[in-house]
């Protein structure tokens, strides 16, 4: 790696650790360069905050995160996503969570969204005479648990509430986090591994 | 044949010498088995048929001359066989009526020209030649067999007989032979028992026990509901009326299976039919045919049932023989009054039932097959639970269908047992006693007697472990949520989670892989294992391993809760043995590895603190059994309870100090204990405000100031103070009883008495030996007891009105109390009080040696201080004859004190009269030989005292007492020698004593003991020697001038 890349990643590290307070300098550096590896476009600097293609952005989530498709989201292609990911506070975890359930982005979880997040959760079973009732019930359960201002729907409030109540309830509608393990693999690879250059 | 004819066969009762055999069926088959086995046997042995009878078998028979054909020599009515014996008697001879036959072959021969009668004539012969196999071997024969004993060895037979001769051997085969048919005999008679019985009330109740097993067993439920229609039962076990009990009807019952329409079923002593159901007019009628039990009706009733009970319940009686014989055996001894403490409770229970199955049979007036009590005793009814096994094993799943007799169904009873876990071991071997006081009782569970009033939470439940069961794991998580918000505490709930099956499936998460449903799990499960039944559930489903295994996850909030979960699942002491097998003790000591006393911690070390704290809980629930002590001694776990024993916060404190306290009655961990400087650290926790917390400090220092160090690194600490304050706190009874338990041990310590009486604590004392539970009055009264060491403390007791309260704990029945109030009084010798020295003497009576030897130690300053002592004891009515059978006591501890007792009381002429009457001499005498210097002293100042009167120094020395006592001065302890000086000094004053003495070499150790300090011991030893001298000298003289 040239002189002049390395130039260029010591000024993005600046930048970036003002805005991310979970990671240090070294740590962002570290990410970058697993970051410009994964892309392997590290040949054209100032690109690397940006040039992660979705696909290949996606592979990297399923294989590191286990994570599964509908649960990708587009903010997490920033470096404090990375941050919420791997380091994040309570609060953040819950803010990000809430978002990725918001599917239609109106701050709300809805019924309709609810039922839509779990409806492959239960094993359908041919004896059943209406196959969605599982579900609905699920969905009334949950909003029984989690609906405190009684309205129907999840704002961030009650979310927030319950979550804290039950920390359980933080991947209430499926699993958009990784696990401690995966974490754990992941900052070994990317933090230790690096060679230093 | 000769164990089948005489307890098999059944016999008329005879009263002329030949009985005649029953006409029963069973009596039927043996007869056709014998006729095949002598029809067959001219042809399948053809040398032993050759073999001449000793005696000839001799009936009258139904034959005539007509009968017989070629080979006979007939002359009228009378027939003769051309073959003869040696002597030229034929071997078989007709006279009419009477037959006479000497051969097997004949005897086939015979039987085939019977033809159809051959029958009768096997009967005729049997009936009239009671003991065959004498007559056909000789008597001869059977004294050997009688010499040999009851179990033949044949081998040993062989030997015997082929020093008698080539002849034997033929007849050893013969005997061989008629054996081996007894044997099939008695097996034929057997099945034909098992084939022959009917349905009876008993069978028909354990079944329906069976099968009401299956109705709520959540997942493996086979059945809804399993009822009688009426639950009143008639003593002889029915619940049919008596108008239909006339028709053989036993009960009627509703069975809802799973998949069909609800059965109405009839029981009868013939088999089970489906009746018309509950309308008055069809209800008897029968609808359907009839089966020989209710499983198989069932099962062809029901798909449900018929497929999931061959796999599932009925396959745990597929067990080894071995086992059931087992059972069978245990049932035998218990019969005959020796309870098996051993078998889990639950397993009693069934012996209960076995039992209870087993009496109203005996007393039933139905016809029964029941084998007669001599078959036990033959050792047949290990023959009958082989064949049982046998047939069990066959067919397992029709098994529980053959309990029809009473015997039946005590082996299918033991085969429901065995399916329960506790059953799969039967003995437990694992000795665990130590503090398992608390030890939970197993319960009788309490189910509801149908499903009609369940709560509304059972439905709920059931439907959140649907979906529990069908769900991916965002659903799992979220069901498990929804669970949490039940009252978890709750005992329906609990309950309610089990019946549906709700219990397996949070077992099963805890081996998935995801974290999320493993704690939603465990957080559930924490909170149901406080119920006993849940516990025993966990551990039976094998849910405590998993449990286990999860205690070393790299979670920590994982971690946690396991170990909480630990804490509570082992409580008992299987599941304990489960943890320690599975290497969850090491597991827990490594979960206490953390930062504890950091002023303020971060977030991640204060789930490390949390860890340790439920790791300690769970040691705690753990040190309840001595291996598990032993274990987390091994893996390190004592520094770091010490440790955590700093640790600021009270519920870190409380499991620790409770782990510690569990665990210091061992020895090892009280050295521990002391040597990690713990005892500052309990010491200064005796102070904190938790009751809980001060108890369990209490109660270690307790057990930990049995060690003299302790005791003074308790006072070094000034947790001398504390103690006394914590007896302010009367109400606290578990309290109060840990402080002054702590209080007597530490004092042991005189020092620490000194210091207890700067703190008024005596008074205290004093005032707490009214209205106390039993284990603070021990306490109290031990503390009492090491006060009174001291005089001053004494009459600090006196003037508090101690001794009364003291002499009134005297009538109590708690052997530790006793032991502990006898010493107290002895320390105030009770001359004042004559109803307290009788209340002590009379505890000479109790069986505890502990209580004996502490109130015979007790009457030792009695006696001594009274100023009439004598008239004292003798007012006690036999209470010198109660002492002297003591001496035939075999612990060393009372025979001591016991002795000392007696030397005191031979202070007094008369009294030593009445104890030489009581023949205490030879007693003493005896005891002579003892290597116990505590014993050796005090039997030497009772032998010492007891020679003042008539002629008992001559009498100990014609006992032999002298020499041993010689060897006495060889001991190295000090007061031996004294009291055997005095002994000897005694026992010299009579010649022959003398002689003795000097013969054993009594001198030279003598004269050392002269140079002693002591004075009286000086005397005593000059004495004894010149009194040897004086005799030299007499004899001496004698010689010279006589």
């Amino acid at each position: 790696m040239s002189a002049m890349n390395r130039k260029l990643i010591q000024t993005l590290v600046e930048t970036i650790s003002k805005q991310v307070e979970h990671f240090n300098k070294t740590e962002i550096e570290c990410l970058i360069r697993e970051f410009n590896v994964l892309v392997g476009e590290s040949s054209i600097p100032g690109r690397a905050a940006h040039g992660l293609d979705r696909g290949r952005f996606r592979s990297i989530l399923h294989n590191i995160f286990g994570m599964t498709d509908d649960m990708i989201m587009d903010g997490v292609c920033r470096m404090d996503g990375m941050s919420v990911l791997l380091r994040g506070t309570l609060d953040e975890k819950i803010k990000y969570c809430f978002h990725v359930f918001d599917l239609n982005g109106d701050n709300y979880i809805s019924r309709e969204e609810m039922f839509h997040l779990l409806k492959n959760s239960l094993i359908r079973q041919p004896t059943d005479e209406d196959p969605d009732e599982g579900i609905k019930d699920l969905v009334e359960i949950t909003l029984k648990k989690m609906d405190h201002d009684h309205d129907g729907r999840l704002s961030f409030a009650d979310f927030e509430r319950a979550v804290k109540e039950e920390n359980l309830l933080l991947e209430a509608f499926g699993n958009c986090l990784p696990d401690t393990t995966s974490i754990e693999r992941f900052e070994q690879h990317v933090f230790r591994e690096q060679p230093d250059q | 044949m000769g164990v089948s004819l005489t307890r098999a066969a059944q016999w008329t009762p005879a009263s002329s010498g030949t009985g005649k055999l029953e006409s029963t069926p069973m009596n039927e088959s043996l007869l056709k088995e014998i006729l095949r086995f002598v029809e067959q046997f001219g042809s399948q042995h053809p040398q032993e048929a050759e073999h001449v009878f000793e005696e000839p078998l001799r009936w009258s028979t139904t034959l005539e001359a007509s009968d017989f054909k070629t080979d006979y020599d007939i002359s009228d009515a009378d027939v003769q066989s051309h073959e003869k014996d040696s002597e030229g008697r034929p071997l078989l001879q007709l006279s009419p009526p009477t037959v006479y036959v000497r051969s097997f072959s004949q005897l086939s021969k015979l039987v085939h020209l019977a033809d159809d009668k051959n029958l009768e004539e096997v009967r005729a012969c049997l009936e009239e030649n009671r003991d065959p196999v004498v007559k056909i071997l000789g008597p001869s024969f059977a004294v050997i067999l009688e010499n040999e004993g009851a179990n033949t060895d044949v081998l040993s037979l062989v030997g015997k007989v082929k020093e008698q001769g080539e002849d034997m051997e033929v007849k050893v085969k013969l005997f061989l032979l008629l054996q081996n048919m007894d044997n099939q005999l008695l097996s034929k008679c057997l099945k034909e028992i098992s084939e022959r019985v009917r349905l009876d009330p008993t069978a028909v109740k354990t079944e329906v026990e069976l099968l009401k097993r299956f109705c709520s067993e959540g997942e493996k439920r086979l059945l809804k509901l399993v009822r009688y229609t009426s639950d009143y039962e008639f003593s002889n076990g029915c619940h049919a009326p008596p108008w239909r009990q006339a028709r053989g009807e036993i009960c009627y019952l509703v069975i809802e299976p799973c998949d069909t329409e609800t059965l109405y079923i009839t029981c009868s002593t013939a088999g089970v039919f489906l009746n018309g159901g509950e309308e008055e007019e069809s209800g008897y009628e029968r609808t359907s045919d009839t089966y020989k039990d209710l499983v198989t009706l069932l099962k062809s009733r029901s798909p449900h049932f018929a497929e999931n009970a061959n796999k599932q319940d009925f396959a745990a009686q597929e067990l080894p023989s071995t086992q059931k014989i087992q059972h069978v055996e245990s049932v035998d001894a218990e019969e005959q009054g020796q309870p098996q403490r051993s078998y889990e409770q639950q397993e009693k229970n069934v012996h209960e039932k076995a039992r209870q199955q087993h009496t109203p049979n005996k007393a039933g007036g139905e016809k029964k097959y029941e084998p007669c009590p001599r078959w036990k005793n033959l050792g047949i009814m290990t023959l009958i639970s082989h064949h049982y096994s046998k047939a069990e094993e066959k067919k397992p799943a029709k098994s529980s269908g053959e309990e029809k007799s009473g015997l039946n169904a005590l082996l299918s009873a033991f085969c429901l047992c065995s399916k329960t876990p506790a059953g799969a071991a039967p003995v437990d071997a694992f000795s665990e006693s130590s503090s398992e006081s608390e030890e939970e009782e197993e319960q009788p569970e309490r189910r509801p007697e149908s499903n009609t009033d369940l709560p509304s939470e059972y439905w709920q439940i059931q439907k959140l472990v649907k979906y529990l069961k069908g769900g991916d794991q965002t659903a799992t998580v979220l069901t498990l949520c929804a669970m949490m918000d039940f009252n978890l505490m709750q005992e329906t709930c609990q309950l309610a989670i089990r019946d549906v099956g709700g219990l397996e499936v949070l077992i099963n998460l805890l081996d998935t892989d995801e974290v999320k449903c493993k704690i939603g799990s465990l957080k559930i499960l924490r909170k149901i294992s406080h119920n006993v039944q849940i516990r025993r559930a966990i551990v039976d489903m094998g849910g405590l391993q998993s449990i286990v295994k999860i205690l070393d996850s790299p979670v920590k909030d994982l971690k946690a809760l396991a170990a909480e979960t630990v804490a509570n699942v082992a409580r008992f002491r299987r599941a304990r043995r489960t943890v320690r097998q599975y290497g969850g003790i090491k597991k827990l000591v490594k979960l206490l590895h953390c930062v504890p006393n950091l002023a303020s911690l971060t977030a991640n070390q204060a789930k490390d603190v949390e860890v340790a704290r439920c790791g300690a809980l769970a040691l705690w629930s753990c040190s309840k059994s001595t291996k598990n002590k032993g274990a987390i001694r091994k893996a390190g776990g004592v520094p770091l309870l010490g440790r955590l024993l700093k640790s600021p916060h009270e519920n870190m404190l409380i499991p620790v100090v409770g782990t510690l306290q569990e665990c210091a009655s061992e020895e090892s961990y009280r050295i521990a204990i002391q040597n990690e400087g713990m005892i500052k650290d309990l010491v200064k926790n005796l102070s904190s405000d938790n009751d809980e917390l001060q108890m369990h400090c209490a109660s270690a220092i307790f057990k930990c100031a049995q060690d003299k160090q302790t005791r003074d690194l308790v006072r070094e600490y000034k947790g001398l103070q504390p103690l006394v304050s914590l007896l302010s706190k009367a109400n606290n009874k578990q309290l109060l009883a840990a402080a002054t338990g702590a209080i007597w041990k530490c004092s042991i310590s005189m020092e620490n008495v000194a210091k207890f009486q700067e703190y008024k604590a005596l008074e205290t004392l004093v005032r707490l030996l009214t209205n106390q539970p039993e284990e603070v009055l021990v306490n109290v009264v031990g503390a009492l007891g090491e006060f009174a060491q001291i005089p001053a403390n004494k009459a600090t007791i006196r003037k508090c009105g101690g001794i009364k309260s003291l002499v009134d704990l005297l009538t109590g029945t708690n052997q530790a109390l006793l032991v502990n109030v006898t010493k107290a009084v002895g320390a105030f010798s009770l001359s004042s009080r004559l109803d307290g020295v009788r209340l002590v003497w009379s505890l000479l009576k109790n069986p505890s040696a502990d209580v004996q030897s502490s109130a015979a130690w007790a009457l030792c300053p009695c006696i001594q201080n009274a100023k009439d002592a004598g008239e004292m004891v003798r007012s006690l009515v036999g209470g010198l004859e109660l002492i002297v059978n003591l001496l035939k006591s075999t612990n060393n501890e009372v025979l001591a004190s016991i002795c000392a007792a007696i030397a005191k009381i031979a202070k007094d002429k008369e009294n030593l009269a009445v104890l030489t009457d009581h023949g205490v001499v030879p007693l003493l005498a005896k005891l002579t030989n003892t290597t116990d210097d505590r014993l050796r002293r005090h039997l030497a100042e009772a032998i010492g005292h007891c020679c003042i009167w008539g002629s008992n120094r001559a009498s100990f020395g014609d006992a032999g007492a002298v020499a041993p006592l010689v060897r006495y001065l060889k001991s190295k302890d000090k007061a031996v020698h004294q009291s055997t000086a005095m002994a000897l000094y005694q026992l010299s004053k009579d010649p022959n004593n003398c002689i003795t003495m000097h013969g054993k070499g009594v001198v030279k150790p003598l004269i050392h003991i002269m140079g002693s300090d002591d004075e009286t011991l000086q005397e005593a030893a000059a004495g004894c020697v010149r009194n040897i001298r004086l005799l030299a000298l007499a004899n001496r003289k004698a010689q010279l001038f006589y």
